[in-house]
């Protein structure tokens, strides 16, 4: 592992599965009456982001105040060019109030590798435009992996907009390297322009693979897709790759649900598939923190046991 | 002062001799001969002498954005590239699009080292809506039009400046030439790489290569309706490439360029995400550099150009979307050129100097072959010489090379503008 984690890019499976082994440690603290360990005490975390998020600096900020992490946020809603200042400018102020790791969210590809070459903090991609979200993919492997064991053999179809979507590309590579099988099932608009290469295979209709999944993974659909020409409307979009109620019935009895949050209820998830049983919706959430907790102990925390309640004052 | 250029071999449209040059106090050649002595001799000895580089296409940034380039600094830039007349691009602020700003370009260009051969703007502001004052334009010696930065979208505008700009071909004495950066920005817009595999990979958001193929495919056919002499800047793709070397087969009035880094880098590089690598058009494919070798070898591509395009440090420090477009040029061309296109020396010389110098309607003065009574814009190359790229090292003020750190083989050793030596054994000298 390198001092940064930018992408599930250039993972080997050997490193994914020493991450999720790392996370039940924090899961089972995670479950404590006290979920507190002193494993990064001294130690800051900057959560620096350039696109609005409230779920994922949550669970980044949630992670670090559990292995006692001192957190600072730097939050801009537009881009920095809009006050004149370079990226590089503003990764260099954050840098300066002595962040020993930056978690960074920006609308565009490559942001967080930029990042990394220009300061001496870890740097982690918590999502970088239509690129990568590399630690959605690894709560989604632990989610997948709390269900059914491993991965291998699986066979896992990603529904909905993944020309846009970081957290399909993420998820091609890591669930293809615990040996799943994946399968993008999109309006060809919605495709990227050329997955030729991509370890998957493609479908145009949600009903053609329905009937033969272990898992659903349900993108979330942005409106700005229909002005865009993309497709024609919310209502043909969710009638065609929208998980209906009857859709739901018919997924095997044993597959699961998954959807990166937040949902758009009635567009690519109907409020009955959202509440089946089959649903691990909410387990993503809280797993969501175990996984940012590893990543964060596995930048900062080297030399520290992962665990430790009894490392000094608390 | 004589000044004699000693112990190399001439190449140009004529052929190649080995004999020494000697440099009259006129701004012209006073001898080409054997044996040649003077008071300053300049070693040429293994090294070729060559009439000067032309480039067809170099963002100056003089007026407006001072803080990336001024003329004089993207003129010595030129010179130590072995460059004596550049064409700046009209995408100034204000924008060259009257005799005023024409004016200005002109009197900043002349006391720097190159001789600055300003371009103006087709259409007003660069708008693409309001035809540029031509008439007045060309009465004040300006030959090249063009929007460049942006493709003309409007093809009805376009069609009627084509046809206005056949009705000046009296008043310039030969036929303006327009110049078009092609890019449908309906299907560029969003985009800032080449669209295809990588750009699916790295999440950038791409523009395909169609956006550049449909305005070369559309001014093709209003070529043909309206006679009037185009100019294709840039092309980059295979297709935009077939479809010249068709219409030039078909007999139209059309040229094409091609530059540096579309026949040395592919849309891989964009995988550092340093927007050192972005540039409209945007890097192609494997396939498509080599068929902007192949047209560079037939002949479709005309000349080789650089779109030298300084950005000052902090504009390519954000992220890849946000930083503008356009790389460094000038001092790279020759050695790139020689040792990436494919051509063989004479040829190299044929991109770089007398074919582009033709098209810039200014082949008296630049790229004629070299005998006495000939204006003496010259480069001296020693085709043999390594040295390794170094942004910080060049003359601009702005260090946005996407070859940082490469060795490339063949270097300019002196150049001669006007008569003067304004490159010194690769120093220059002002």
């Amino acid at each position: 592992m390198t001092a940064h984690f930018l992408g599930i890019d250039g993972m080997a499976r050997t490193d994914l599965e020493e991450l999720l082994e790392l996370t039940d440690t924090f899961a089972e603290v995670g479950r404590r009456p006290i979920p507190k360990v002193p494993a990064l005490r001294g130690r800051t975390v900057a959560t620096v982001f350039f696109e609005n998020s409230t779920r994922t600096r949550m669970s980044f900020d949630t992670a670090a105040r559990r292995l006692s992490a001192d957190t600072i946020a730097f939050a801009a809603g537009g881009s920095s060019i809009s006050k004149g200042e370079s990226l590089r400018d503003t990764v260099e102020v954050v840098a300066s109030y002595g962040a020993d790791a930056l978690v960074v969210r920006h609308p565009m590809a490559g942001t967080a590798h930029r990042v990394a070459g220009w300061t001496n903090a870890a740097v982690i991609n918590a999502g970088d435009g239509c690129h990568e979200h590399p630690t959605q993919a690894l709560l989604d492997c632990y989610t997948l992996r709390d269900r059914y064991g491993a991965l291998d053999g699986m066979r896992i179809a990603i529904v909905g907009d993944v020309r846009h979507s970081r957290v399909a590309r993420s998820n091609v590579l890591a669930f293809t390297a615990l040996g799943a099988e994946v399968v993008l099932v999109a309006p060809a608009t919605l495709l990227p322009p050329a997955v030729e290469g991509w370890p998957v295979t493609v479908a145009n209709e949600l009903d053609s693979v329905l009937g033969d999944l272990d898992a659903v993974y349900l993108l979330r659909m942005q409106r700005e897709r229909i002005s865009e020409g993309l497709i024609p409307s919310i209502r043909e979009y969710a009638a065609d790759f929208g998980l209906s109620a009857e859709r739901t019935a018919r997924l095997p009895a044993e597959a699961v649900i998954l959807h990166p949050g937040p949902t758009n209820p009635g567009v690519e998830i109907s409020a009955a598939a959202a509440a089946d049983p089959r649903s691990v919706i909410l387990d993503q959430v809280v797993h969501g923190v175990s996984v940012r907790m590893a990543v964060l102990f596995l930048l900062l925390g080297s030399g520290r046991n992962p665990a430790d309640d009894d490392g000094g004052n608390r | 002062m004589s000044v004699v250029l000693r112990g190399g071999r001439i190449i140009d449209a004529d052929g190649e001799r080995a004999l020494d040059v000697e440099l009259g106090d006129d701004g012209r050649i006073a001898a080409v001969g054997g044996g040649l002595r003077g008071d300053l001799e300049l070693d040429a000895s293994g090294c070729v002498v060559s009439p000067g580089f032309v480039d067809l296409h170099a963002h100056l940034r003089e007026p407006g954005q001072e803080e990336a380039e001024t003329i004089e600094t993207g003129a010595r830039g030129g010179s130590l590239g072995g460059y004596t007349a550049l064409v700046a691009m009209p995408n100034t602020d204000p924008t060259t699009d009257c005799v005023a700003v024409v004016e200005q370009v002109r009197a900043l260009g002349r006391p720097s080292t190159c001789e600055i051969v300003a371009s103006a703007a087709m259409t007003v502001g660069r708008a693409g809506e309001d035809m540029a004052p031509m008439g007045e334009l060309v009465d004040a010696g300006v030959g090249i039009f063009t929007d460049d930065g942006t493709g003309l979208q409007d093809p009805r505008l376009m069609r009627r400046i084509m046809e206005y700009s056949t009705g000046l071909t009296r008043r310039l004495g030969r036929p303006v030439v327009l110049a078009q950066h092609c890019e449908v920005s309906a299907l560029s817009a969003g985009g800032y790489m080449h669209e295809g595999e990588w750009s699916s990979r790295l999440g950038i958001p791409g523009q395909p290569a169609e956006a550049e193929e449909l305005m070369v495919m559309r001014d093709i056919a209003l070529v043909r309706l309206t006679g009037a002499r185009m100019h294709f800047q840039h092309l980059s793709t295979a297709s935009s490439v077939a479809m010249v070397r068709r219409a030039k087969a078909a007999g139209l009035p059309v040229t094409a360029e091609a530059t540096t880094h579309h026949f040395t880098l592919t849309d891989a590089a964009c995988a550092s995400y340093d927007p050192v690598f972005k540039v409209h058009p945007p890097l192609r494919t494997d396939s498509d550099l080599a068929a902007v070798r192949a047209g560079l070898a037939d002949g479709t591509v005309d000349a080789v150009a650089t779109d030298h395009a300084p950005h000052a440090p902090h504009a390519k420090e954000r992220t890849f979307d946000e930083a503008p477009p356009g790389m460094l040029g000038l001092e790279t061309a020759f050695a790139l050129t020689l040792g990436e296109s494919g051509l063989d020396l004479p040829e190299v010389l044929a991109v770089l100097s007398w074919r582009p110098a033709a098209i810039a309607g200014i082949a008296d003065r630049h790229g004629a072959i070299v005998v006495p009574g000939a204006p003496a814009n010259l480069c001296v190359v020693d085709p043999d010489e390594a040295w390794t790229v170094s942004g910080v090292a060049m003359a601009s003020r702005s260090h946005n090379t996407p070859y940082e750190g490469r060795t490339l083989r063949g270097r300019v050793r002196h150049t001669i503008r006007a008569g003067e030596p304004v490159v010194i054994d690769g120093e220059a000298q002002r």
